[in-house]
């Protein structure tokens, strides 16, 4: 089987080397390439997952809250909107450096001292602020009879937001929602900067040493094949899951 | 606390005067993207909009390619790509000369070839939003085809874009941070410098992140005066359209 794949592998290098790509660049670079892509789409993945949880009750909160937690909610998510990616990310990795010792002592140093995991923390706290203005946008949109409604049918709270609210929230906020999922991918890249080796970061070692920017060229149709791929498959997804709205547009 | 609020004061012993020489640089970038970026977006946006179908290729193409690519990935490409390409043709010239690009002028362009991209956008859906007849109107009274779109449509396209363009400057206002990368001495590097000095890192990129937040409050600010001029021949009984 492996012999296989070699044969396999080598015969795309040779094809590479006749379209007069530097083949010994992505011998030597390929695999680590789409060991980044895995790392980027690990990233985003977990990111949106993890940034979808938390965007949830941020949004009930702005809907719902009182005076005190609707504010924090929308302070909330105007600091994480209103300032760079690479700032929170930093402010994270570092900042977290500086409190080593409460953070030992909680038992947490483990989960800081990773590079990935303040990643993954940063981008969740930075997209669920993005979601959550995405999702409130969707509460809001539906008309007041819809709540009347679930309330008339004798729906609990928790029920009516479950059963009539969110499900139509969410067909609202589809498309902002695959549009996030792009400027994740996009943004995932910063990563790179604090030591995450994902797709940039790979990008960034191999030109360090190659000096080559045929690399460069490389991870730009990746990503950009990615971007495309997610948008085509998010706009089918939306176009069924929103086709009982299609006639009323 | 008041020994933190000490290391950003100015002088030598602070870290307030370069902090704050940072952030006008990064001001700076912005500013100076604006025209340019904006300049390219109105183009492209043209370019979609015309009847050429080789102009609208163009015009798409451009838009898939500098929105789906990471914004740093852009300034990495337009910084050593530009290095290595002027390097080579001077080289052509002089054995073995080599070129160093100004990291400022790499950053205006990746930048601006972003904000181009995404304006474009918001250019070309305004740009649908002025009715044929504004143009026929204008070709009827026998003014020249740049003298009815400069005085004719953009005032009322720019009415429509306002809000889209505020976005794509905040937007802009926040990438500006990447060029901190490529060793341009914006607010995020000498926040970086200040944290490799003092082992402050919390303290310093939080001051940091304030400043891009009072910079994103000014702008709001601005852009929704701008938006309340560009509409007031659209206000409408009852108050402020």
């Amino acid at each position: 089987m492996g012999a296989v794949f070699d044969t396999l592998g080598s015969g795309f290098l040779v094809l590479f080397g006749l379209l007069g790509l530097n083949a010994d660049l992505m011998g030597r670079y390929g695999m680590r390439l789409l060991g980044g892509v895995w790392v980027t789409i690990e990233l985003v993945g977990l990111s949106m997952l993890f940034g979808a949880l938390l965007a949830l009750p941020l949004a009930i909160a702005r809907v719902e809250g009182g005076k005190a937690l609707r504010r924090s909610a929308f302070a909330y998510s105007y600091f994480f909107r209103g300032t760079p990616l690479l700032a929170q990310t930093f402010l994270v990795y570092y900042g977290a450096g500086q409190f080593r010792e409460e953070l030992t002592a909680l038992g947490l140093w483990w989960f800081f001292r990773d590079a990935f995991y303040c990643a993954v923390l940063t981008f969740t706290l930075n997209t669920a602020a993005y979601q959550s203005e995405i999702l409130r946008g969707g509460i809001q949109s539906l008309p007041v009879g819809q709540r009347e409604g679930a309330k008339a049918l004798g729906l609990t709270g928790v029920q009516s937001y479950l059963k009539v609210i969110l499900p139509q929230a969410v067909a609202v906020g589809l498309r902002p929602l695959g549009n996030e999922l792009v400027l994740m991918i996009k943004a995932s890249s910063i990563a790179s900067v604090i030591t995450v080796y994902d797709l940039m970061g790979v990008t960034r070692l191999a030109f360090s040493r190659s000096y080559d920017m045929e690399v460069y060229l490389w991870a730009a149709i990746i990503y950009l094949i990615m971007v495309e791929l997610v948008r085509r498959v998010w706009d089918r997804l939306e176009r069924r899951l929103n086709r009982h709205l299609v006639l009323a547009r | 606390m008041l020994d933190l609020l000490k290391q950003l004061s100015f002088g030598p012993d602070g870290w307030g005067d370069e902090i704050a020489r940072g952030a006008l640089l990064t001001v700076e970038l912005a500013l100076a993207t604006l025209p340019f970026g904006l300049a390219l977006g109105l183009a492209v946006a043209l370019a979609k909009d015309s009847s050429s179908l080789v102009l609208n290729a163009l015009g798409n193409g451009f838009t898939t390619v500098f929105r789906g690519l990471p914004e740093l990935l852009t300034l990495f490409i337009v910084y050593y790509g530009g290095q290595i390409l002027l390097s080579r043709l001077a080289g052509l010239f002089v054995e073995g000369a080599t070129v160093d690009v100004n990291q400022f002028l790499a950053g205006v362009i990746a930048l601006g070839l972003v904000l181009g991209a995404f304006s474009s956008e918001v250019f070309y859906a305004a740009l649908r939003s002025v009715s044929r007849g504004q143009k026929e109107a204008a070709a009827a009274l026998g003014l020249p085809k740049w003298t009815a779109f400069r005085l004719v449509v953009f005032p009322q396209l720019w009415r429509v874009a306002l809000p889209g363009i505020s976005n794509n400057w905040l937007v802009l206002l926040k990438d500006t941070s990447l060029v901190s990368v490529i060793a341009i001495n914006d607010l995020m590097r000498q926040t970086s410098i200040a944290v490799g000095v003092t082992k402050q890192p919390f303290f310093f990129y939080f001051v940091a992140c304030m400043i891009y937040l009072l910079f994103s409050i000014l702008s709001s600010v601005v852009f929704s005066r701008a938006e309340a001029r560009a509409n007031r021949g659209y206000s409408r009984a009852g108050g402020h359209a």
